[in-house]
């Protein structure tokens, strides 16, 4: 194979493994909106805040230090080297827990019967709020995420793929994070765990009817309250595993909540209440980004992964309103 | 209610004519070659069981629905393709099964609204209000202030019509629909779910309309007296085929209509 | 008592649709515009002016235009920042083209390219609605911060590829750039902003503006009663990026000065101007000015509360805005989804019967 053959590959396995980040994002959307009908443009943050959390923890930092320091004029720092990561991890889901049961009664409890804009701009103001609770209480500065992954080129999969280009030529092999190889299985196991526990599992029934119809959920005795505090819960989980994943590759900072935004076309491509269908618009996004920008990227001038994500999404809406998995709208008068 | 007097009022040529339609969904075929015509003047009930077909016959009609087959003539001209807000501006007006008002606007902007196919000041006068928009206004406001005594909504004028109840909003959609001061009238179930009081004021109101302002109507209603007393000729429509079409004694007397709605086994 | 329509009569329609109806409104808007024209300039600072009045103005125009397209005609965008950024870049070209034009027809100009490509971005909405509109409008502010910041010709090549407003007089004053009086920039906008209000007043009252909230409502039904659907919601898109390039225009040219894209027209900016409409009220042009005046002016007096007042480090102050806004927006959409100019209509409502319960 040519270089060029082996280099396009490349990108395309680049943009597989980038791909299922965004899914991972992704999913979390799929899962609220399922059983609430709000799109959570907070999940993002949630990544966010998920992984401050675990970090803080892990480094044995004061939660609300900043604060503390500035309105008392104390000089509060660590309170010791920190807990080991699966305390840390345990603990930072009971946190996610107790956000998502707050949550429910403080915000949503309320909310039940809004039209939908509002619903979606309610999210933008917790995803602000949770910004700004985020940095108060873990600092805004950049941090460095460490569970242990691996990381770096997967000097495995270089030895292997030199071998497969031209005699002669410069080909060093592959290179593909081992770290996006990591999170690619992760979020393979995380989407068929979630796709079994949804078809096989009481509560997973629960949640499908609670997706198709609240009220007749709520007549065979379904709390909706409680299914709403599990999904925002498992949400808070995969949150948390989004974070870690792109922590691990970006470091933990605010541009992690920007990732929300990159979410919506995948959704729109796969559909906003298909489990698979986060996986594979994911799929086309991330691979298509890459390619547009190798191929054509540098002719206009870069960085068009600024904004490539949504143009695609753009013309699927033009030609097919419901995405790929979505369920098609009929309207009737 | 007594028996209507059919020579008091002028019933002239086909107004609309409609001639095998047949219009399906996917895999459902909800119209099977359908063919009528509505006549200038007159008063047309479309009826049948629910799931029949005849509001879907009426979408058509409206432009919404275009049939997999068959034509739609209109005052002698076959409709070519045409969106519903052409249809609109040809002369047909309706209302909605489920009430389509609009809830965030007044009782006097939704009326306003219905006459929105013969307002043309251009966006500059408009921005400048003083001057031809606001003549123009006036000019329509009078109209309206017509309908509104007509149906004798003076009062809830300003209300936004979300606030309104059910018997009202019913009423001010048909305002609506009048406003147009069209040449078809299409009625969606117009009485559905009032009382005996608001059924004959309806009534009333379509048959004033009719007669004062010469309009023809075409009606899907479930009440049968409300159709026999009302309509000057009926259509029958069960499982979107047509059963029956003439003069109501013509339909009540029909043995196939009979059948469909008292019993006798549906293939 | 004071505040009443009773004896209030009107003989005419015209009297009838005007914009005040209640007599005691006439008054006080009247006054309040008094007081805006002729007094304010008098006592204006430069600190007042950088800090509150302008950023008022600019974003209650850029919130009137939201209003317009989002509030009346039902078509979510979240794409204000990317067309604040057409109007800044129209203005910053006929500036440099132009440099004898007249500031307002500058501006005006501006608000006009920027309609005609906010016709273009608006096509989708007649294939697309609601939700997944807000995601195809994204496209638009994504792309257009990218095309500012990445093809030369709209800096001008210059390094550091932000771009400068020059100098142009208004009536032989500095208007824009370093020597400006406040009084006369504050003018300036306050015209703009008056005058246009004025102006989407009346479309809003008309024709295009009940097919607009037609569309909003019942699309489907405005489309078979007769609304143009294309008219109507390609109307809507141009009027509303009219209003929003004029925002962006003044704000370049003489709120800010200068521009550069990601910073001054990013997507904060564009979920900025959707809180200002929701929190004033969706739909109302009080709302609009209420959004405005509450989101420039909280982070102020947050501001000077905190860090003033209290002393807290300015990165501290800036999270609790943050945390702040967030929560206030939650409370808001909670409480009173119709926003302040729904609280405001129902403590109207009170007011014409006080001091009568009932």
């Amino acid at each position: 194979m040519s270089p060029a053959l082996l280099n396009v590959l490349e990108v395309i396995l680049n943009g597989l493994m980038a791909g299922i980040m965004y899914s991972l994002v992704a999913l979390g959307f799929v899962l609220i909106y399922k059983a609430s009908g709000i799109f959570n443009y907070a999940q993002g943050v949630m990544a966010l805040f998920a992984a401050l959390t675990l970090v803080g923890f892990q480094t044995g930092q004061i939660p609300f230090a900043h604060v503390i320091n500035a309105a008392f004029g104390t000089h509060l720092d660590n309170w010791g080297p920190g807990l080991p990561t699966l305390l840390a991890i345990i603990l930072t889901m009971g946190v996610m827990v107790l956000f998502a049961y707050l949550l429910e009664r403080f915000v949503l409890r309320h909310m039940v019967n809004q039209a939908p804009i509002i619903l979606f701009m309610t999210t933008i103001g917790l995803a602000y709020f949770m910004e700004g609770f985020g940095d108060l209480m873990w600092g805004a500065d950049v941090k460095t995420m460490d569970v242990g992954l691996p990381s770096g080129g997967s000097v495995w999969l270089e030895n292997l793929t030199v071998g497969w280009a031209a005699e002669g030529s410069n080909y060093r092999g592959m290179y593909i994070d081992v770290l996006d190889l990591c999170a690619a299985g992760v979020s393979i196991v995380l989407v068929i765990t979630l796709t079994l526990f949804s078809q096989y599992t009481k509560t997973g029934r629960a949640l499908r009817a609670v997706a198709d119809d609240h009220q007749a959920a709520l007549t065979v005795g379904i709390s909706l309250r409680t299914i709403w505090i599990i999904v925002w819960s498992i949400a808070g989980f995969v949150a948390l595993v989004a974070g870690i994943m792109w922590g691990a590759k970006s470091g933990v900072q605010f541009s992690l909540s920007l990732i929300a935004l990159k979410a919506l076309p995948v959704l729109i491509l796969g559909g906003f209440t298909s489990i698979p269908g986060a996986i594979v618009g994911g799929l086309i996004i991330g691979v298509g980004e890459k390619l547009f920008e190798y191929f054509i990227g540098g002719m206009i001038g870069g960085a068009t992964e600024n904004w490539f994500a949504y143009v695609l999404a753009l013309f699927f809406l033009m030609f097919r309103p419901q995405g790929l998995f979505g369920d098609r709208i009929i309207e009737r008068v | 209610m007594t028996e209507l007097n059919q020579d008091g009022r002028k019933i002239g040529d086909t107004l609309l004519e409609v001639k095998n339609i047949t219009l399906s969904f996917g895999g459902v075929k909800a119209l099977t070659d359908i063919s009528f015509d509505i006549k200038e003047g007159e008063i047309r009930a479309l009826i049948g069981p629910n799931g029949a077909g005849k509001s879907s016959m009426l979408n058509v009609i409206s432009g919404f629905y275009h049939p997999q087959q068959g034509e739609v003539w209109f005052r002698g001209q076959k409709r070519g393709s045409m969106r519903p807000y052409e249809v609109a501006r040809q002369g047909v007006a309706r209302t909605f099964q489920n009430i389509a008002l609009f809830k965030g606007m007044s009782t006097l902007d939704n009326l306003m609204t219905g006459r929105i196919t013969q307002m043309n000041t251009n966006i500059f006068w408009q921005a400048l209000w003083k001057g031809p928009a606001e003549r123009e206004e006036i000019a329509h406001r009078e109209r309206v202030e017509h309908i509104i005594d007509f149906l004798g909504i003076q009062a809830i004028r300003k209300t936004p019509v979300g606030r309104l109840p059910y018997g009202l909003q019913k009423r001010v959609e048909l305002g609506r629909a009048l406003a147009a001061e069209s040449k078809l009238l299409l009625l969606d179930e117009p009485m559905a779910g009032m009382n005996l009081e608001e059924k004959e004021d309806m009534c009333r109101f379509i048959l004033d309309v009719n007669d004062e302002f010469g309009t023809t109507v075409a009606l899907i209603e479930h009440d049968m007296g409300v159709v026999m007393d009302l309509s000057d000729r009926v259509v029958v429509l069960d499982y979107g085929r047509k059963l029956a079409d003439g003069t109501p004694d013509e339909v009540r007397n029909d043995p196939a209509v009979i059948k469909a709605y008292l019993g006798g086994a549906h293939a | 008592m004071f505040y009443r329509e009773a004896g209030d009569f009107k003989s005419s329609y015209s009297a009838d649709q005007q914009t005040f109806p209640i007599r005691l409104d006439r008054q006080v808007v009247w006054g309040i515009l008094a007081i805006a024209f002729f007094v304010v300039p008098f006592f204006i600072n430069d600190y007042w002016e950088k800090s509150v009045l302008l950023p008022f103005l600019v974003w209650a125009m850029a919130a009137l235009g939201l209003n317009i397209l989002t509030g009346y005609c039902g078509q979510v965008s979240l794409g204000s920042g990317g067309f604040m950024a057409v109007g800044a870049y129209a203005c910053y070209k006929l500036m440099v083209a132009f440099p004898w034009m007249n500031m307002f027809v500058v501006i005006i100009l501006s608000g006009i390219i920027t309609a005609m490509v906010g016709v273009i971005f608006g096509l989708p909405s007649l294939r697309i609605k609601g939700f997944y509109l807000a995601v195809a409008t994204l496209a638009s502010q994504f792309f257009l911060v990218w095309l500012f910041n990445k093809v030369p010709w709209f800096y001008n090549n210059s390094a550091s590829g932000m771009i400068v407003a020059p100098e142009r007089t208004l009536f032989g004053m500095p208007l824009t750039g370093a020597e400006s009086p406040s009084w006369l920039t504050y003018l300036f906008c306050l015209t703009l902003v008056v005058v246009f209000a004025f102006i989407a007043h009346n479309l809003i009252r008309g024709r295009i503006g009940r097919s607009w909230m037609a569309i909003r409502d019942m699309d489907i039904a405005a489309e078979i009663i007769g609304v143009h659907p294309l008219k109507a919601k390609l109307s809507a898109f141009a009027i509303s990026s009219f209003y929003i390039g004029m925002s962006g225009a003044m704000m370049f040219a003489i709120y800010l000065g200068t521009a550069e894209p990601t910073e001054a027209f990013g997507i904060s900016k564009s979920f900025l101007v959707l809180f200002m409409i929701i929190i004033g009220g969706l739909g109302s042009i009080l709302g609009s000015f209420l959004g405005a005046a509450f989101l420039t002016l909280m982070p102020v007096l947050l501001k000077n509360v905190m860090v003033n007042g209290l002393g807290w480090p300015a990165d501290l102050a800036a999270h609790i805005e943050l945390l702040l806004i967030g929560a206030l927006i939650m409370l808001f959409l909670i409480l009173e989804p119709h926003g302040l100019a729904q609280l405001w209509r129902v403590t109207k409502e009170k007011l014409r019967l006080w001091p009568f319960p009932h």
